[in-house]
């Protein structure tokens, strides 16, 4: 049996997992990354459009501080997130950025003087203060306040992950590539580690270790049509749902942006509707402004979503071979600046569709793209049930995002949470020894192993390609963007035939080492599993909150289900996971909930809003000469690590 | 659908070391076109329906990671943009991307290459005092022009078509090839990396480095990302002459 030893084993090699390593190495522990892939080719890579940090360098960020940026999180997740949470994450964004900044992501600066920009159709000339020239600039987004995502024209997920792998590489950190977690290794609630199947050779490997961090992002390949990349297949999530003490959170909680090329499902980024562009209808007529009259094209994705399919429902989708579809039309923002700032969004375009988006509309619809839920994790980042089991960035539901992430706040959180849970990560380690069974590893290696003989020596049984398309058009047809409880019924039902059917798994190509099919075969069971907790969850809830909405259930309930769900998979005979809720506290909240200003609001409210709301007043009332800082330690302290928790500077403001 | 459906042709090199006994061959499989299809699309259909035991290596299927790059009927590019509808004759041959190690098919260890080089070229900035920052304060101040000059030299997504397209490299081993230059270029151009010109030449300064280039531009024609290598090589060259 072949076992490593490490401190701090970091499962995914994007962004979140890099960070985390980065910092258990700062802090002196051992570290180990495993990736699937070459850690430069993770999804991370491919976001487009920014990240946000309230900055406040450019014109248009002026007045932009935490506070701002919190509010505009909180809103966007409909009350969902956890407001804690949320809190850390805006303090320490600002200073995430400027330590990228520090490790080479050149990012685009504000430029001193007048420059023309797109504001609702308009040419519009604005004038950048000489003072903030060559700061870090930034540029609209969906559901913000002011404009605060940072940016390196359209490839910032792109070179913020190039400068944290190259600091990686700088530090030393070994990226054990091509190998993959396939269970987790724990005993008495504890986690050591991980069984790792190395994908060339095949060989099981045993990574035991103090500390265990998923970071494997999302699972929107669980959806036939997803912007994800193809490995973004939710095995991280699986392998903890598989050890029946550690918890999901909120899986049904799934974003689909607005967006995405047809028919292939390849993100334009929201910086296209940020920087000025526009959706069209069949006619060529400009329809957002007469559902969401504010914020237009520029509302939160989950309703930008929502809009464009009620839309094309009226019969107003341009007709294609592959169903109806909408325009984005960018070319009222010239050529000069599609080359400049948009430039993977023209060469998706000419490449893809064969178009200059300079000169054409662009066919979009929106497109499964972001898994809010995740494992489960306490504000520190670790599981509250599955000890020295972490997880960080997309892979978690550490839940700055509860139901609808804003546009610019997924990669701002992978290294915000990098950081933060990365410290936590290195505290776990320094407390605690490790001490592990070996006959606990043996035994998870020789559950593994079994599962894989089993595989290569059934003669006749299910493909695993055709069970994983059946599931994803499953998910694609029943559990999409608007959901109603017949459908998700049905859906709950078909996927616990697929769950029994998964069992049965048999190859064509019979050999254990480098081998896609026995992959695919590892995978799809894991991934009905998840199927089924995204389906069951958006059964069970019902109400409309953020990207889930229910058309049977369409107010947002804050009376019955202000709360998070969470699913454990404790029967491995089962086909449905055991779901349970947890709370989330109004009187504890900084920002009770209200409406979040799109359409009618029907909200059905929680019978402590009102209190908190109230009691809130009173705080500030009592406390007359507090500052903001003040005010906040007061409404929501957090348990933000001491290096980070100084105050952040701004161009014209100091530290105020 | 009214216009007639295409059979396109792939020729596909299958062979896995892994496997005792196996030989290197070319297999031919039939794939009937679809609209907007790509060899991403092909190659996923050829696996789940024909040869489940086919490796490639696909990540983001859109032309941004870099994960791709193989050798489409003779010319080495990323394959997941590819569309089948650009070759008339409907015949499409697929090699891995030579000067890499090969996994498997069409799968090379590109990975294990790119992370040699970038520790070779230190890939990152050095700064003995990147450290000390304080993240509390504003950020150092960056010429918007340089920042984008910067940023045009770092869209390179390490695909590896400028190292298989090299002569230079297959005469040489140890070259470093354009990927390499291209990074150092873009760390020379930098404010932030306080390394000199004297530093730079240790990794440069001699026929592995930017002197051992022949000039034939194969990194230049077959970039995806359309990158200005043969301007960077000749201004790492000309940098270098000023050194010494």
């Amino acid at each position: 049996m072949k076992v490593i030893y490490t401190d701090s084993l970091v499962i995914g090699g994007g962004l979140a997992g890099l960070r985390v390593a980065i910092a258990s190495m700062q802090r002196g522990y051992d570290t180990i990354v495993l990736s699937l892939i070459p850690a430069k080719r993770s999804h991370s890579a491919a976001a487009q459009g920014g990240m946000q940090a309230s900055l406040g360098a450019c014109i248009k960020g002026e007045g932009d501080d935490e506070d701002v940026h919190f509010a505009d999180t909180v809103k966007g997740s409909d009350w969902g997130c956890d407001q804690d949470v949320a809190r850390m994450f805006v303090n320490t964004s600002p200073k995430a950025i400027r330590q990228l900044s520090a490790w080479g992501v050149p990012w685009s600066r504000v430029r001193g003087g007048d420059r023309d920009v797109i504001i609702n159709g308009e040419k519009v000339t604005i004038t950048e203060k000489d003072e903030a020239h060559g700061l870090i600039t930034s540029r609209d987004f969906g559901g913000t306040k002011k404009w605060r995502t940072c940016f390196t024209s359209d490839g910032t997920g792109h070179t913020m992950l190039y400068a944290m792998d190259n600091k990686a590489i700088q530090m030393g950190i070994p990226v054990h590539e091509r190998k993959e977690a396939v269970a987790l290794i724990h005993e008495d609630g504890v986690c050591y580690g991980a069984i790792v199947r190395d994908l060339i050779t095949g060989e099981l490997i045993a990574y035991v270790a103090k500390a265990t961090t998923i970071a494997t992002g999302g699972y929107g390949r669980l959806y036939s049509v997803s912007t994800n990349a193809v490995i973004s297949e939710g095995i991280g999530n699986a392998i903890a749902l598989e050890t029946g003490i550690a918890t999901l959170g909120n899986m049904e909680a799934v974003q689909f942006h607005p967006t995405a090329i047809v028919p292939v499902g390849i993100l334009t980024t929201e910086g296209c509707r940020g920087d000025g562009g526009l959706l069209l209808d069949k006619d060529g007529y400009r329809f957002m402004p007469d559902y969401e009259p504010d914020k237009k094209e520029l509302a939160s994705r989950d309703v930008v979503s929502r809009r464009m399919t009620e839309h094309m429902r009226k019969g107003k989708g341009v007709p294609s071979r592959y169903g109806d579809h909408l325009w984005l039309d960018i070319t009222l923002l010239g050529r000069a600046h599609i080359e400049k700032n948009l430039r993977e969004v023209k060469e998706i375009c000419e490449y893809f569709l064969g178009i200059d988006p300079v000169e054409e509309y662009i066919p979009v619809r929106p497109t499964q793209h972001y898994s809010m839920g995740g494992i489960r994790t306490n504000a520190t980042g670790e599981s509250p049930t599955l000890k020295g089991l972490f997880s960080a960035g997309e892979a978690a539901c550490w839940d700055m995002h509860g139901f609808n992430r804003l546009g610019g706040n997924s990669v701002a959180e992978t290294v915000v949470a990098g950081m933060i849970v990365g410290e936590f990560v290195a505290d776990y380690c320094a407390a605690n020894p490790l001490k592990v069974n070996t006959s606990t590893i043996e035994h998870f290696m020789k559950q593994e192993e079994k599962k894989i003989t089993d595989l290569l020596l059934r003669d006749f049984g299910e493909n695993p390609f055709q069970l994983k398309a059946e599931m994803q058009k499953i998910m694609m047809d029943k559990v999409g963007i608007f959901r109603n409880g017949e459908d998700l019924a049905q859906a709950v039902e078909e996927l616990k035939v697929l769950n029994q059917r998964a069992k049965k798994i048999a190859l064509r190509n019979r050999i254990s080492s480098s081998n896609p099919e026995l992959v695919e075969a590892i995978r799809v069971p894991k991934m009905i599993k998840l199927a089924q907790c995204v389906a069951y969850g958006a059964m069970l809830r019902t109400e409309s909150r953020g990207a889930h909405a229910r058309e049977d259930y369409p107010e947002r309930n804050d009376r019955d289900w202000l709360k998070r769900t969470l699913t454990t998979w404790k029967d491995d005979s089962a086909d449905l996971p055991e779901v349970s809720y947890e709370d989330l506290d109004v009187m504890k909240m900084e920002m009770p909930p209200g409406s979040r200003g799109y359409g009618v609001d029907n909200t059905i409210h929680h019978p402590d809003t009102e209190k908190r709301v109230q009691k809130v007043e009173e705080i500030k009332k009592a406390n007359p000469d507090a500052d903001r800082y003040e005010i906040q330690e007061l409404l929501n302290p957090t348990p933000i690590p001491e290096k980070f928790k100084g105050k952040n500077e701004r161009i014209g403001r100091g530290f105020k | 659908m009214s216009e007639q459906e295409r059979i396109l042709k792939f020729q596909v090199f299958r062979y896995n070391p892994q496997k005792k006994g196996d030989k290197p061959r070319m297999v031919t499989y039939e794939v009937t076109e679809a609209p907007g299809m790509t060899i991403f699309i092909a190659l996923n259909e050829i696996r789940e329906q024909q040869d489940p035991s086919l490796q490639f290596d696909f990540v983001c299927r859109a032309g941004i990671c870099g994960s791709c790059a193989m050798v489409v009927n003779g010319q080495p590019t990323l394959a997941c943009r590819t569309l089948t509808s650009n070759f008339e004759d409907g015949e499409i041959k697929l090699l891995p991307l030579p000067g890499f190690e090969l996994i498997g098919d069409l799968s090379v260890n590109t990975g294990k290459f790119m992370r040699a080089m970038s520790e070779r070229v230190e890939s990152w900035i050095h700064d003995k005092d990147a450290d000390k920052v304080d993240y509390d304060r504003l950020e150092e101040r960056m010429d918007p022009d340089v920042a984008d000059e910067i940023y045009e030299l770092e869209r390179c997504v390490e695909c590896g078509c400028c190292v298989s397209a090299c002569a230079t490299k297959r005469m040489r081993p140890d070259f470093l090839s354009a990927v390499g230059f291209i990074r150092l270029a873009r760390y020379a151009l930098d404010p932030r990396d306080k390394r000199s010109d004297d530093e730079f030449y240790e990794v440069l300064g001699d026929d592995d480095g930017v002197f051992g280039c022949m000039t034939l531009l194969g990194c230049e024609d077959y970039c995806p990302k359309d990158l200005p290598h043969q301007t960077q090589i000749a201004y790492l060259r000309r940098k270098m002459v000023m050194v010494r």
